[in-house]
């Protein structure tokens, strides 16, 4: 199906969503390049799963929401994702719009720039030209990437400066409402040299919204900053789900993805770090767990450009009923890099005969002088495990869940936050309930 | 509670369609010791793995009763609910389960719903069992079998029956890999468990093992079926001089019913 753009989102209906948040002719017009780019461009090919017939395009492109007064006000359901503090650094998005922003006074007196990102477009002008959508995800990458970059609404902007380091993770909730949704937010993170932060971003969707979501994420580590994201995804399955993520690491600087894809319906989720200077380091952990008919296609990718960088992707997908991802690993050392480190592991577990589940490692290595390594398998519970633990008094149903969170362990165990090692458990398990 | 009592009768038992067990009779009661001997290949183990339901084997004819009720009707986990323990030849490893959580959720399954074992008590008697074993501290944290020795897993094998109490508990093979040291650690905690509450059941190819656990009753298996039994007298006399006046006696050409493992 070959989608025209411009008949879904004109040139109108861009300049009217830039209008509605107040935008400068800048972004109006970085807006309108997009969209005309939108047209033009074709979806980005995955490995081994065709998007083509997947609802990108058909949703309101802009759907405002009244604010409410504290995160308290907010449905019950959604803070019980927040880590509910009175000084809790959040933004919540509902549809298009911001509908609670708060941060800790002290942190703001530290220089701390935490708000949505349309505010920052028009507070901090500097920062947003020279970071969004220029130097780590481009609008002209492809149809999604270019319609995000026309379309997308609310968003998040953290800034920290220089040495400052902030325990307390910041937290983004995008949430879909209403029978029809379209959310396009950007998180765009800057950690200046020496800064340590934590992030934990949410997407989710109301039980019966159709909902497209087409988001991106930004993340600049400064030289020996320390900075770790956790994107949680618990969509359901009237929902696609984009989601580009990017980061640029300088010289000895720390980047650590926490990636949880728990949807229930269409998924297309790509990370892409980049090693630019020396000694940087990345971790990807990933864990989905595909359920009913849920398609997805999981990219963990690590560039390394700078010497005696390293880098460890480990990436673990759950099939059950007839679910089908694809967990994609690609370790890329470029020339120059010597003294680099990358390692990667890709397991997959099958629950079921209709369940679908590859892992494609791939290690791409242009320099000599490194290290690099990867694993990969799919396969099914082991009877003769079943037998064993069943052996000692355990059902059925409680063996393949201890085989399970055995499965994911390596990976969940290593998750530092622990209110959300909890959470990632319960919605594990959520998922994996029949 | 009763004292156990497990009979088995006129079993037979195929695996992939050989038929492995030609009629096995056997009755355990609480407080007794059983050794099964036999040269490789005799279906010993075959025995032990068809008791407790492993997905390979076949029952084809025969029955097996546990205080009454029908094993053979049962799941896996139905019987060692039941009281039926298996230390296996070879367990298997389980990655990122720790040995202390897989212990606690299989005594807690045995105890059932709403009678879980305090954690606090779990570990008083985990750590009690493991120093008897002779098992470092470590081992409640590690992986389940994973990267153990093989004398790891099966003193890991005997702290599991130490820690469930089962009515029948059958030792197969369980001194294969163990040196002497080791034996005797294992041996002491078979025997210290020994009481009318419990029977067992031990499978081994060495008389060595019955040095240190002494058995009531001996029985040799030969081609898939109990050729001989008798007392401990009978472990010595097959140490001393072999199998091969069994076969003689009875006339028994090739002993064996399967490949040897």
């Amino acid at each position: 199906m070959s989608v025209d753009t411009e008949q879904l989102f004109d040139r109108q209906t861009v300049t009217q969503l830039s209008q509605s948040q107040q935008e400068p002719e800048w972004m109006l017009e970085f807006r309108l390049k997009a969209l005309e780019a939108a047209s033009r461009l074709r979806l980005p090919k995955l490995e081994k799963t065709n998007i083509t017939r997947w609802n990108f395009t058909s949703f309101p492109a802009y759907q405002p929401e009244e604010a409410v007064k504290s995160a308290k006000d907010l449905p019950e359901h959604l803070q019980s994702l927040l880590s509910g503090e009175a000084d809790d650094n959040l933004i919540v998005q509902k549809n298009s719009s911001p509908v609670v922003q708060q941060i800790d006074p002290a942190l703001k007196e530290k220089g701390v720039i935490f708000t949505d990102l349309a505010t920052a477009v028009r507070e901090h002008p500097e920062l947003v030209k020279k970071y969004f959508m220029t130097k780590a995800l481009q609008p002209d990458e492809h149809k999604l990437a270019a319609l995000h970059a026309a379309l997308w609404s609310g968003g998040a902007f953290l800034y920290v400066p220089r040495n400052v380091e902030v325990e307390a993770p910041f937290q983004t909730l995008f949430w879909a409402s209403g029978e029809k949704a379209g959310l396009l937010p950007h998180l765009l993170v800057m950690a200046e040299d020496n800064s340590s932060l934590n992030v934990v971003a949410n997407y989710i969707a109301d039980e019966n919204t159709h909902a497209v979501f087409n988001g991106a994420l930004e993340v600049f580590v400064g030289a020996n900053a320390r900075v770790r994201v956790a994107a949680l995804h618990t969509l359901n399955d009237t929902t696609v789900d984009v989601s580009y993520r990017r980061a640029e690491v300088d010289k000895d600087g720390h980047m650590e993805w926490i990636i949880g894809e728990l949807n229930e319906g269409r998924t297309v989720s790509d990370n892409t770090t980049h090693l630019r200077g020396q000694g940087g380091i990345a971790l990807v952990k990933s864990i989905t767990v595909g359920a009913g008919e849920q398609r997805g296609n999981i990219t963990s990718r690590v560039h390394h450009w700078g010497t005696h960088t390293e880098s460890d992707i480990m990436a673990r997908g759950v099939m059950k009923d007839k679910a089908q991802n694809i967990l994609n690993g690609i370790t890329k050392i470029e020339k120059g890099a010597s003294k680099a480190n990358g390692v990667q592991a890709e397991k997959v577990l099958m629950l079921s005969r209709e369940a679908r589940g590859d892992a494609n490692p791939i290690l791409l290595i242009d320099e000599n002088d490194v290290k690099a390594g990867h694993a990969a398998s799919v396969g099914k519970i082991d009877p003769i495990q079943m037998y064993y633990l069943m052996s000692r008094g355990l059902s059925r149903a409680e063996a393949e869940r201890l085989i399970i969170f055995g499965f994911v362990g390596p990976v969940l165990d290593t998750i530092p936050i622990e209110s959300l090692r909890e959470r990632l458990y319960g919605e594990i398990e959520r998922k994996l309930k029949p | 509670m009763s004292t156990p009592k497990l009979t088995i009768k006129d079993l037979h038992v195929a695996i992939e369609e050989k038929e492995i067990l030609k009629g096995v009779d056997l009755e355990i009661n609480g407080g007794e010791i059983h050794a099964i001997m036999g040269p490789n290949g005799t279906g010993k183990s075959t025995l032990a793995s068809a008791l407790m339901g492993h997905p390979k084997y076949e029952v084809t004819k025969g029955s097996v009763i546990l205080d009454g009720e029908d094993v053979l009707e049962m799941e896996v986990d139905e019987r060692a609910r039941a009281g039926l323990f298996l230390a296996m030849q070879y367990p298997s490893e389980i990655p990122g389960v720790t040995n202390s959580d897989f212990l606690r959720s299989a005594v807690n399954a045995k105890r059932g719903e709403g009678n879980e074992i305090s954690i606090m008590k779990f570990i008083k008697q985990l750590d009690k069992k493991m120093a008897k074993l002779g098992m470092d501290e470590s081992f409640a944290e590690r992986y389940l079998n994973e990267g153990f020795s093989g004398g790891e897993k099966k003193r890991n094998e005997i702290l599991q029956m130490m820690m469930l109490e089962p009515r029948i508990a059958i030792l197969d093979e369980i001194d294969s890999g163990l040196d002497i040291d080791a034996l005797k650690v294992v041996a002491e905690s078979v025997n210290s468990m020994k009481s009318p509450e419990m029977g067992v059941l031990i499978i081994t190819h060495y008389q060595r093992l019955l040095n240190y656990i002494q058995p009531d009753f001996v029985h040799v298996i030969m081609n898939g079926r109990i050729v001989k039994s008798g007392g401990p007298e009978l472990a010595e006399k097959l140490e001393a001089e072999g199998y091969d006046w069994v076969k003689e006696e009875l006339g028994i050409e090739d002993e064996t019913v399967e490949s040897k493992a």
